[in-house]
């Protein structure tokens, strides 16, 4: 059986259940959602919150020891790369020609894209 | 010579927290490394760092992070219950915005905030015009709306790095 002893830990134990939930979702979102532009909204959103709420709750349960110190350095590791990962993806996509679903309503990036190609020489 | 020393405390100071012991052999163990990595980031372009260690910018950058912070917890339950609602209510499409910030660390951040939050995601920065990915895109003045998010990243990143 878990021990929640203390408060502290009940409550980091809460927290790591909430980053699960939204992992989850996260994942949800990435069988769910049409396109690849879309699935990366889910996986930079729900799992980036999601993991970045586990290692929380990893540092509220273990303090500011050999642990928690990993965990946040993971955690400031995990919030500047993972946006920056998802742009990367959602760029080279746009540009090999990976389609927007077939609903999506505007995209200005290939109408600039398509006017530059026209004027340059 | 400084730029080097201020690459090695920092590695050092990395090196100590992700080991936390304090023992002769990992210290000395880390300073070699720091400074093998110090000597070979020399060439790096760092002009920005020192900026960062002016009071008031740091005050901007410590209060930016709650104020990120509500903006991806918002962003989440709204990407969550997109996900979760039966019918997947998104509008997809790509729309482009002008940002007025000059620093490219500003814009790295600018980016990287537009990603973490509500529905949008950079797909491009061309020039000053970014190109955002929304999950849905509002039916009434897109651009406009757009905009008006941006602003309020740009006013503490400006603040931070200008």
């Amino acid at each position: 059986m878990i021990d929640f002893g203390e408060p502290l830990h009940l409550i980091a134990y809460v927290v790591m259940a909430a980053g699960l939930a939204f992992d989850i979702v996260g994942c949800l979102g990435l069988v769910r959602l049409p396109d690849v532009y879309n699935r990366l909204q889910a996986g930079t959103k729900c799992v980036t919150l999601g993991t970045l709420l586990i290692l929380l709750g990893v540092l509220i349960r273990f303090g500011f020891g050999a642990m928690g110190v990993k965990a946040l350095l993971c955690l400031w590791f995990i919030a500047m790369t993972s946006p920056t990962a998802a742009h990367a993806i959602a760029r080279a996509a746009h540009r090999a020609g990976f389609p927007l679903w077939k609903d999506s309503v505007v995209d200005q990036y290939a109408e600039d894209r398509a006017g530059s190609k026209e004027v340059a020489p | 010579m400084s730029k080097i020393l201020s690459a090695f405390v920092f590695c050092m100071l990395v090196w100590i927290a992700v080991t936390w012991a304090f023992d002769t052999t990992s210290l000395v163990l880390g300073a070699v490394l720091a400074g093998a990595i110090a000597f070979s980031l020399r060439n790096l372009e760092l002009d920005e760092v020192p900026l960062l260690l002016m009071p008031q910018r740091l005050v901007w950058a410590l209060a930016y992070i709650p104020v990120l912070l509500l903006y991806v917890i918002r962003a989440n339950f709204d990407v969550a219950w997109r996900v979760l609602h039966p019918r997947l209510p998104i509008r997809p499409g790509i729309v482009r915005a002008k940002t007025t910030l000059k620093s490219p660390s500003a814009r790295v951040l600018l980016a990287n905030s537009i990603t973490l939050t509500p529905g949008t995601l950079s797909v491009d920065v061309l020039d000053d015009v970014f190109y955002i990915h929304r999950i849905h895109v509002p039916e009434a003045a897109p651009e406009a709306d757009m905009q008006r998010s941006m602003d309020t990243f740009e006013g503490f990143l400006r603040r931070i790095f200008e």
